[in-house]
C-alpha cells in the first residue's frame, strides 16, 4: 500500500510538470508578454512606457527561459519561467491583477466554494441511486419507462436553466430565500439552501441514467442469479449483491471528484453571487486576470490528480480482489 | 452578379462534413453490419423522431452556412467597367428567407405578439404633443389598428390557418410516402397506409425490419406545426418577442441553431482523428507508445475541462485581437473565433474517447482473428485498417452522437462565461448571457429566455434520444438494457 | 398428484422474445423425478435444457416468460406459488448449481457470507452457529483447510473449490431437489471427476433427487439412473439409462451416438447429423427433427409426433413407433444403437485388440520426414511488481518442449487448461515471444527471424483457433476473410484467381459458393469453422496447429469437422499439431501423442503407447478420469487429488509431486530427466529410471 502510495505520488510528478509546461506555452509562448500588456491596457493607452511598466510590475520583464545576462543559478532562476512556473510547486502563487495575494484568496475562497460543493455531492449521490435503484427495482414497468423519459428529459436542459428557473420561481414567485448572496457563519444556510436545491435537482438527468446502466448491468451477472436461487429477497438481491458490486464502476466516477468540490461550481456561484473558487475563476477569466488562469489550472490538476489517488485507495475498500502492491 | 459568395472557414467545414457524412452513408449501405445497425436505428420510434426534428434543424443550420455579400450600387451599375461594391456585411441564405424579420428591428424589448414596446418612452400624440406611453411597434401589429382591438381575433385566425396549412402539408408528405412505400413493395395503399402506423406488419421475414414511418409522420407533423405558426404569426407580428436593441427573437433564435451544430460537429472532426489515432496506436503497439499516449491524456484531462478551455481561449483572444489585419470583414474574425473555439474544445476533449479506444483495441489485439492476421503475416497498418478500425467504429459512432448534446450545451455555459464564441456571434449562450442581465427586472423579461430554452430543449433532446437508439444498435452490451 | 415422485412436470412451455414476436425455448416438456434418483437431461446448445432448469426455479431470464404448465414439487405446484412463496421453496426445497464457477459467485463477499445468507434465509442461523454450519459444509464438499477458506472471498478459490463453495451453497438449505446446471463443462477434466464423485456421495447420502443437466453422454452414464434426450424444445425420449445407452429408439439420439469420436472409429468417417439444430422461432412444423433424420417418412413433416411408449420406463416421440398409422413407414424401427461395432468399445480393452489401429500405425511408421521440430522451447512471461514495475518472478508458460511432428501425421498434445500447450502452439508461429529454444520448419530455424523475415515462411504454417466466434472478423465477408491471406502472402496474385480459389475453398470445405458474399454471424458454430479452415487452406500450410477446434462445438457438429480435418490431411498430406484437452478426440484423429503438464512434456509417445499403456501418473489419473458413455463401465476412479499449481510458481523438484499418488524422496527434490521407454515412447518420471 505504502509502496503503490509512494508510486502514484511519483508519477503524480511527470504529470504536473507536463501541466505546468502546457500551461507556461499556452500563457507565455503562444502570446508575448507585450501581446498581454496590450491586451489588458486597453488600445489608448498604449506606449512603449506603460508596457514595459506593466511588465516590470508582474514580473514579465525577464527572459522566458534562460537569462544570459545574469550570473550563475541566477542565469536560470531570475526567468519567467522559473518565477512563474517552477515556484508553483511551493505554493508560491504571486499577486492577482488586483494586487492581492492569490494564495489567501484561495484559502478564504475554499470555505463557501465547499459548503456549496460538499452537500450538493452528498445530496446527488444519495438522491440519484435511491432514484437509480427504484427504476432498477421496477425493471421494465411504467415506472422505469418514464423515468428514463424524465432523465433524458432532465438531461437535455442546459444548467444555466435550472438555476435561473430555481432562481425565479423560489426566489422570486414564492420568496422563500434570498436570490442570491452571502454571508459567513450560520446565516450562510438562508443563502446555500437553493444553490445546493439546484445543484442536486441539475444531477439528477444524466446521474440516475449512469447509475441504472451500471445497476442493470450488475443486475444480469451470475452471481445475482445465484442469489435469486439461493431464495433471497428481490431488496436483498438489490441492497447487498447489485449495489456492492456496481460500487466499483461507480467510485471510479465518483471519487475522483471529492478533492475537486473545493473547486466549486462556476455556474452556480457566480449565478448565486457565492464568494467561492468558481466565482473567482469566473471573474478571473473575464478580467483577463492570467496570473490567477494559471493558479487554478494548477491546484485544478493537483486536486484530480489527488481524485485518481483516492480513487485508486476507495478501490481497495471495496473490491477485495485489488491489492495496491 | 449582385453578391459575391463569401466561404467561411466553418462553412467549408460543416459542408465538408456533410459530404463525409453522405460518403460514409453510402459505404454503410453497402457494408452490411452497418446497415444492419441502421436498420435497428430506423426501427426506433423514439429515435427516428428525433432524427426527423434533428434534419429540420439541420436544414436550419446548413442554410444558415451558405454566406454572401451583396452588391450594393444598384443592379443597374452593371457596365463592368466599375468594380462592383459589396455590401461589408456578410449574409446567409436563412438571412435572405428571413428577411422580413432580420429587417424589422423595433426600438427596445416587446413581448411576443405584442404591439407596443415593453418600455415607456417619450411618444408623439397625433396634435403635437409628447407624452411618455408604451409606443406602438414600428412593425409588430402594425396592420391592425390604432387600439389593436381585434388582435384577438387576427391571431386566431392566424392560428387557423396555420393549422389548415400545416395539416395540409403533412396530409401532402403521408400521401406521397404511402404511395412511395406502395410503389416500392408492390402493395395496395391501403396496406401500406396500415403498415406505416404499424397496424399491419410486412409480410414475411421483414416483419422486425418495419422502419419506424410512425414516428417520422408523427415528429413531422408536430414540427410543421411548430413550423406554420411561427411562419403565419411571424408575418405580422414578433412571435417571441424582441430583445434589447429591438431584435426578433425568433430571429436569434433560428441564427443560434448554426451555431450550435457547428460547435456539435466540428469539434468532433477535430477530436475524432486524435482520439483514434492515439488510441488505436496506443492499445496496438503498446510499449512505450502507449506510456506515451496514457501520459498525454492523463496530463490533458487532469487540467478541469473549463479552466483549460478558459486558458486557450483567453490566448486565442489575444491572439486574435493583436492581428487585426488578418480578417477582412467582423464576420470572419466572428467565424475565425468560433472555429478555434471548435479547435480547442478538440482539443481538450479527445481524452475519453481515446481512452476508451486504447481499452478496446487491448482487449481487440487478444481476440483470435488478429491472431490469425498475424499468423498471415499482414503488416501493422494492414491490421489496423482491416481489422481493428471497422470494430472500433461503433464505439466511435457512439461517442459522436453523445457527444453532440454535450457540446451544445457546453457552448451556452463557456459563452455565458466569456470564453465561448465572439459576442457577435448570435448562439444560444450570447442569448441566454444578454437576457440573464434582464431578469433582475420587474415585470421580468423572459422571453428570450424562453425562445433559448424550447429551442435548445428540443435540439439537445432529440440529439439525446437519436444517441440513445444509436446506442442501443450499435453497442451490444448496452443493447436490450434499456 | 398420483404419483408419488419428488418433483413432476407437466407440459411446461416458455417463450422468449424474438423481436416482437414470441416463440417457445421450452415447449411441453413433462417428465417425473424420483427421491435419491438422478434424472439427466442431455442436448446439443440450444434446445432449451437450462431454460428448463432456470423455469423449474422460476428464474427464467426477462426476456423469457413462463406461459403454462405445472411443477410440483412435494405435492405443491411451484408455478402457483407467490413470488414470495416461491422464495421459500428456493434453496430450501430446491437448490441449483450453475455451469461457470466464475461467475456464479458474488466476487465482493466471502465465503461465510455467501453462505451464510442462506442459512439465515433458511434456517435463521446466525453467528457462531451459522459459521459452525458453514464450516461443517466446506468440510462436507471436500474443501481443505476450510477454516481458513471461510473468510476468503471467490478470486482466491481456484475453478474446482469455487464449484464446490458453489455446492455448499445449495445444501446448506438442505434441499429435497438439487438442479446441477453443466457443473463441470467448466472444469478440466481432473477436477470434473472429483466434483461429480462430490456430486454422487452427496446425493446418496442425502437422497435428494437430482436433475443433472450436460451435453456430455459420457457424464450422464455415470451419474444418472434416468436419461431425457431434449432437442428444439422437447424431450424426444426418455429411458433408463442401460436401457438407453444400449437401446436408444430416437433417430436423434441413435445419430448422437455414432457421431462419437473414439478408438473404434479410427480410420471411418464419424457419422454426422446433417444440417444443424434450428434455431428457436424457426422450429419447423411437424416432428423438428425430420429435415435431419435419415428415417422421416411423410407424415413426419405433417404432424408433431406424440410420445409413445416403448417399455414401462422407456418413452420415445417419434413417429416410426407409433402404433397405428395410416401411412406406410420405411420398414420397422428398431431400438438399437447404429454404431454396433462401437457398442462398449471404448476402454484399455480395446486397444489390445484392435488389430485396425495397430496396423494403421505400423503403415504411418516407415517414419517420414519431419516438418517441425521445436527443441527446448521456453516461453516465460514476466510478473512485474514492486516500487518500480521491476521484473519480480515469471510465469513459465512453456519451459522447455521439444517435439517433432512428421509429414501428413498428427500430433496431439494433451494437457489441462493453464499447462501451456496453447502457449506453444501461437510460439511455434511466432504469435508470442520473444521465447527462447529453436524451432525448425522444413529445416528453416524460425526462432530470432524479424516480422518481415518471417513472412514468406508463414505460408507453411497455419493455425485453426478454438472460438469459431473470435476468429473470423465479424466486420468482413467470407471471401474477404478467406483471400486475406492468400493476397498478403503472394500465394495467389491476381483478385480474379483469388476468388476462384476462394470458391474451391469453400467447396473443399462444404460451403456453398454464396457463402464468400456473406457475414460471418449469419453462420453457426460449426460452419465458422469450416471457413476458418477455408481460410488456413487458403495459403497452402504444410503444418497446421489446430488449438482445440472442436471444444466450443456441439458433438454432431464436432464430427463433421473432425471427418473434415481428417479427410484433408489424407487429401493433402497435412500434418496436425493438435492441441486439446478431449481424448475421444484424440483416440480418433491422433498419431502421436504429448501429455503437457505445467509447461512441460511429461510423457510423448504413440497413440497406442499413451493409450495402451501410460505410464506417468499424470497421463494414468488423466484417462481415467474421462468418463465414458458406457454405463456398463462405471468403475472406481483413479481421482487426483488437488489442482494444478500456478505456472508462476511450479513446485520444486518434479512439478507433479503435490498431486502424485506414487510420490518418492526424489521427486520433492529433482526434476526427471526423460526415459527412453521404446523407440517411439518416452516418460519425465523417476518410476521409470
Amino acid at each position: 500500500m505504502l509502496a503503490y502510495l509512494i508510486r502514484r505520488l511519483a508519477y503524480a510528478i511527470p504529470i504536473l510538470i507536463g501541466v505546468n509546461l502546457l500551461t507556461f506555452a499556452l500563457f507565455f509562448v503562444v502570446n508575448t508578454p507585450d501581446d498581454m500588456a496590450r491586451m489588458q491596457l486597453g488600445i489608448k493607452r498604449v506606449t512603449p512606457e506603460a508596457i514595459a511598466h506593466w511588465k516590470a510590475e508582474r514580473g514579465y520583464d525577464k527572459p522566458l527561459f534562460w537569462n544570459a545576462a545574469a550570473e550563475g543559478g541566477k542565469r536560470l532562476s531570475e526567468t519567467i519561467f522559473f518565477a512563474k512556473s517552477v515556484r508553483m510547486f511551493v505554493f508560491d502563487f504571486g499577486r492577482a491583477e488586483d494586487g492581492r495575494d492569490i494564495a489567501e484568496e484561495i484559502k478564504s475562497r475554499m470555505g463557501p466554494s465547499l459548503a456549496i460543493a460538499a452537500p450538493v455531492f452528498l445530496l446527488e449521490l444519495a438522491v440519484t441511486i435511491s432514484f437509480a435503484l427504484l427504476l432498477v427495482l421496477f425493471r421494465a414497468t411504467r415506472l422505469d419507462f418514464w423515468g428514463v423519459v424524465l432523465c433524458v428529459a432532465l438531461m437535455s436542459i442546459s444548467g444555466m436553466f435550472y438555476i435561473i428557473g430555481g432562481q425565479f420561481l423560489i426566489s422570486k414567485i414564492w420568496r422563500l430565500v434570498p436570490i442570491s448572496g452571502y454571508q459567513e457563519g450560520v446565516d450562510a444556510l438562508r443563502f446555500l439552501v437553493l444553490p445546493v436545491f439546484i445543484g442536486v435537482i441539475a444531477g439528477i438527468g444524466t446521474n440516475t441514467r449512469w447509475y441504472r446502466t451500471i445497476f442493470i448491468e450488475e443486475g444480469g451477472r451470475d452471481y445475482v442469479r445465484t442469489a435469486r436461487a439461493k431464495g433471497l429477497s428481490e431488496a436483498a438481491v438489490l441492497f447487498v449483491h447489485v449495489l456492492r458490486n456496481a460500487m466499483i464502476p461507480i467510485l471510479t466516477g465518483v471519487v475522483v471528484v471529492i478533492p475537486m468540490l473545493f473547486m466549486g461550481s462556476l455556474l452556480t456561484e457566480s449565478f448565486f453571487g457565492i464568494p467561492g473558487l468558481g466565482s473567482y475563476t469566473i471573474e478571473a477569466i473575464s478580467a483577463q486576470d492570467f496570473s490567477v488562469v494559471r493558479v487554478m489550472v494548477f491546484i485544478g490538476s493537483l486536486l484530480y490528480i489527488a481524485g485518481l489517488m483516492l480513487t485508486d485507495i476507495s478501490y481497495v475498500l471495496v473490491d477485495p480482489r485489488i491489492r495496491l502492491d | 452578379m449582385n453578391f459575391l459568395p463569401v466561404l467561411l472557414w466553418t462553412d467549408l467545414l460543416i459542408w465538408l462534413l456533410v459530404l463525409l457524412l453522405v460518403v460514409a452513408a453510402i459505404a454503410a449501405r453497402r457494408n452490411e453490419p452497418l446497415r444492419r445497425g441502421w436498420a435497428h436505428v430506423g426501427r426506433n420510434r423514439g429515435g427516428m423522431a428525433a432524427a426527423t426534428v434533428l434534419a429540420v434543424f439541420f436544414v436550419v443550420g446548413l442554410s444558415d452556412s451558405v454566406h454572401f455579400r451583396s452588391r450594393i450600387d444598384g443592379a443597374n451599375g452593371a457596365n463592368g467597367a466599375m468594380p462592383a461594391n459589396y455590401a461589408v456585411e456578410v449574409r446567409s441564405l436563412l438571412d435572405l428567407s428571413l428577411g422580413h424579420l432580420r429587417n424589422r428591428p423595433e426600438k427596445s424589448y416587446s413581448e411576443p405578439l405584442a404591439l407596443r414596446l415593453y418600455n415607456k418612452d417619450l411618444v408623439q400624440l397625433p396634435d403635437g404633443r409628447q407624452t411618455r406611453d408604451y409606443p406602438r411597434l414600428r412593425y409588430g401589429g402594425s396592420h391592425l389598428d390604432e387600439q389593436g382591438t381585434e388582435r384577438g381575433a387576427d391571431v386566431a385566425a392566424t392560428l387557423a390557418r396555420a393549422l389548415a396549412a400545416a395539416l395540409l402539408v403533412w396530409s401532402a408528405c403521408a400521401a406521397l410516402l404511402t404511395l412511395g412505400l406502395s410503389r416500392r413493395q408492390g402493395e395496395r395503399l391501403a396496406a401500406s397506409w396500415r403498415r406505416i402506423w404499424g397496424w399491419e406488419c410486412a409480410a414475411g421475414e421483414s416483419g422486425e425490419s418495419n422502419f419506424a414511418w410512425s414516428a417520422v409522420l408523427a415528429a413531422l407533423g408536430g414540427v410543421l406545426l411548430v413550423a406554420a405558426i411561427l411562419i403565419a404569426l411571424s408575418a405580422n407580428y414578433h412571435a417571441f418577442g424582441t430583445d434589447k436593441v429591438g431584435q426578433d427573437v425568433l430571429y436569434l433564435a433560428l441564427k443560434s441553431v448554426r451555431t450550435a451544430l457547428i460547435i456539435g460537429l466540428l469539434t468532433t472532426l477535430v477530436l475524432l482523428p486524435l482520439a483514434v489515432t492515439l488510441g488505436i496506436m496506443a492499445g496496438y503497439f503498446r510499449s512505450w507508445v502507449d506510456d506515451l499516449v496514457q501520459y498525454l491524456y492523463t496530463t490533458i484531462s487532469s487540467i478541469p475541462g473549463v479552466l483549460l478551455i478558459a486558458a486557450a481561449v483567453l490566448m486565442m483572444q489575444v491572439v486574435i485581437d493583436s492581428h487585426p489585419q488578418w480578417f477582412a470583414t467582423s464576420a470572419e474574425r466572428a467565424d475565425v473565433r468560433l472555429l478555434s473555439l471548435c479547435l480547442i474544445l478538440g482539443m481538450t476533449s479527445w481524452t475519453s474517447l481515446c481512452r476508451l479506444l486504447r481499452g478496446e483495441t487491448l482487449k481487440l489485439s487478444q481476440l483470435e482473428f488478429i491472431l490469425a492476421a498475424h499468423a498471415f503475416g499482414l503488416s501493422h497498418r494492414r491490421i489496423i485498417v482491416r481489422h481493428i478500425l471497422p470494430n472500433l467504429m461503433h464505439i466511435v459512432l457512439i461517442s459522436l452522437v453523445m457527444d453532440f448534446s454535450q457540446l451544445v450545451l457546453a457552448e451556452a455555459v463557456l459563452s455565458y462565461v466569456g470564453i465561448g464564441v465572439d459576442p457577435s456571434t448570435i448562439s444560444f449562450g450570447t442569448m441566454i448571457n444578454s437576457a440573464r442581465m434582464e431578469l433582475a427586472r420587474e415585470p421580468m423579461v423572459w422571453w428570450s429566455l424562453a425562445a433559448a430554452f424550447s429551442f435548445m430543449f428540443a435540439l439537445v433532446l432529440s440529439a439525446n434520444l437519436l444517441a440513445d437508439a444509436v446506442r442501443d444498435a450499435f453497442d451490444p452490451q448496452i443493447a436490450g438494457s434499456s | 398428484m398420483m404419483t408419488a415422485s419428488l418433483l413432476s412436470v407437466r407440459d411446461l412451455r416458455v417463450d422468449i422474445n424474438r423481436g416482437r414476436r414470441r416463440a417457445p425455448v421450452v415447449d411441453g416438456v413433462s417428465f417425473d423425478i424420483n427421491e435419491g434418483e438422478t434424472f439427466a437431461i442431455v442436448g446439443e446448445s440450444g434446445c432449451g435444457k437450462s431454460m428448463t432448469a432456470l423455469a423449474l426455479m422460476r428464474l427464467v431470464p426477462a426476456a423469457a416468460r413462463l406461459v403454462s404448465g405445472s411443477v410440483h414439487l412435494a405435492g405443491r405446484d411451484l408455478l402457483e406459488l407467490t413470488e414470495g412463496g416461491m422464495r421459500e421453496v428456493r434453496g430450501r426445497e430446491l437448490a441449483m448449481i450453475f455451469q461457470e464457477p466464475n461467475t456464479s459467485l458474488n466476487p465482493v463477499l466471502t465465503v461465510a457470507r455467501q453462505i451464510g445468507e442462506v442459512l439465515e434465509r433458511q434456517g435463521g442461523l446466525r453467528g457462531n452457529d451459522a459459521r459452525a454450519r458453514t464450516l461443517a459444509l466446506l468440510d462436507a464438499v471436500g474443501i481443505a483447510d476450510a477454516q481458513r477458506r471461510l473468510d476468503e472471498y471467490p478470486f482466491q478459490l481456484s475453478g474446482g473449490m469455487k464449484q464446490r463453495v458453489m455446492i455448499a451453497m445449495a445444501l446448506a438449505g438442505d434441499p429435497k431437489m438439487l438442479i446441477a446446471d453443466e457443473p463441470t463443462t467448466a472444469l478440466d477434466v481432473t477436477i470434473q471427476a472429483q466434483i461429480l464423485d462430490l456430486l454422487r456421495v452427496l446425493q446418496r447420502e442425502r437422497r435428494m433427487g437430482m436433475l443433472l443437466i450436460s451435453h456430455d453422454l459420457g457424464i450422464v452414464a455415470e451419474m444418472a439412473q434416468r436419461v431425457a434426450v431434449m432437442y428444439a424444445g422437447e424431450i424426444v425420449e426418455v429411458a433408463g439409462v442401460t436401457e438407453f445407452f444400449a437401446a436408444p429408439c430416437h433417430p436423434y439420439a441413435k445419430k448422437l451416438f455414432a457421431a462419437l469420436p473414439d478408438i473404434s472409429r479410427r480410420g471411418a468417417l464419424l457419422e454426422t447429423i446433417p444440417g444443424q439444430v434450428p434455431s428457436v422461432g424457426d422450429w419447423p412444423a411437424g416432428c423438428r427433427f425430420a429435415a435431419r433424420c435419415p428415417a422421416a417418412f411423410g407424415l413426419c413433416r405433417e404432424r408433431a409426433p406424440e410420445v409413445v411408449a416403448i417399455s414401462a420406463t422407456h418413452t420415445v416421440r417419434c413417429h416410426l413407433y407409433a402404433a397405428s398409422e395410416t401411412q406406410q413407414k420405411p420398414g420397422s424401427p428398431r431400438c438399437a444403437r447404429d454404431d454396433e461395432a462401437g457398442v462398449f468399445a471404448k476402454s484399455a480393452a480395446t486397444w489390445q485388440s484392435s488389430a485396425l489401429v495397430d496396423g494403421e500405425l505400423d503403415r504411418h511408421h516407415e517414419s517420414k520426414q519431419s516438418v517441425l521440430d521445436a527443441v527446448d522451447l521456453r516461453m516465460h512471461f514476466p510478473i512485474r511488481g514492486g516500487l518500480l514495475k521491476r521484473t519480480v518472478g515469471s510465469v513459465r508458460a512453456v519451459d522447455g518442449v521439444s517435439l517433432t511432428l512428421a509429414r501428413g501425421r498428427t500430433l496431439a498434445l494433451v494437457g489441462e487448461s493453464g499447462c501451456g500447450k496453447t502457449t506453444v502452439g501461437k510460439a511455434l508461429l511466432q504469435l508470442v515471444g520473444p521465447g527462447s529454444g529453436s524451432i525448425r520448419l522444413a529445416g528453416r530455424e524460425l526462432m530470432g527471424l524479424s516480422r518481415r523475415e518471417m513472412r514468406p515462411l508463414r505460408r507453411k504454417i497455419q493455425m485453426i483457433f478454438q472460438d469459431p466466434f473470435a476468429s473470423l472478423n465479424p466486420r468482413m465477408r467470407v471471401g474477404e476473410i478467406i483471400s486475406e491471406g492468400m493476397a498478403a502472402l503472394q500465394v495467389v496474385a491476381s483478385a480474379s484467381l483469388r476468388d476462384q480459389a476462394v470458391h474451391a475453398l469453400l467447396a473443399q470445405v462444404g460451403l456453398p459458393a454464396e457463402a464468400a458474399l456473406r457475414y460471418p454471424h449469419e453462420f453457426s458454430g460449426g460452419q465458422r469453422q469450416r471457413i476458418a479452415i477455408a481460410r488456413t487452406l487458403a495459403v497452402q500450410p504444410d503444418v497446421i496447429v489446430c488449438d482445440e477446434p472442436t471444444s466450443a462445438l456441439d458433438v454432431s457438429v464436432q464430427a463433421q469437422i473432425l471427418n473434415l480435418l481428417r479427410e484433408l490431411q489424407e487429401r493433402l498430406d497435412l500434418s496436425y499439431l493438435f492441441i486439446t484437452h478431449n481424448f475421444a478426440v484424440v483416440e480418433y484423429l491422433a498419431h502421436e501423442v504429448a501429455v503437457m503438464y505445467l509447461g512441460r512434456i511429461v510423457e510423448f509417445g504413440s497413440v497406442a503407447d499413451i493409450l495402451r499403456d501410460p505410464r506417468h501418473p499424470y497421463t494414468v489419473a488423466l484417462l481415467s478420469a474421462v468418463p465414458v458413455p458406457d454405463p456398463g463401465q462405471r468403475r472406481e476412479r483413479l481421482l487426483l487429488a488437488g489442482e494444478t499449481p500456478s505456472p508462476a510458481h511450479p513446485p520444486a523438484g518434479c512439478h507433479f509431486h503435490l498431486r502424485c499418488a506414487k510420490v518418492m524422496d526424489i521427486c520433492r527434490r529433482q526434476y526427471p530427466e526423460s526415459t527412453q521407454l521404446s523407440a517411439s515412447h518416452r516418460v519425465s518420471c523417476h518410476l521409470f529410471k
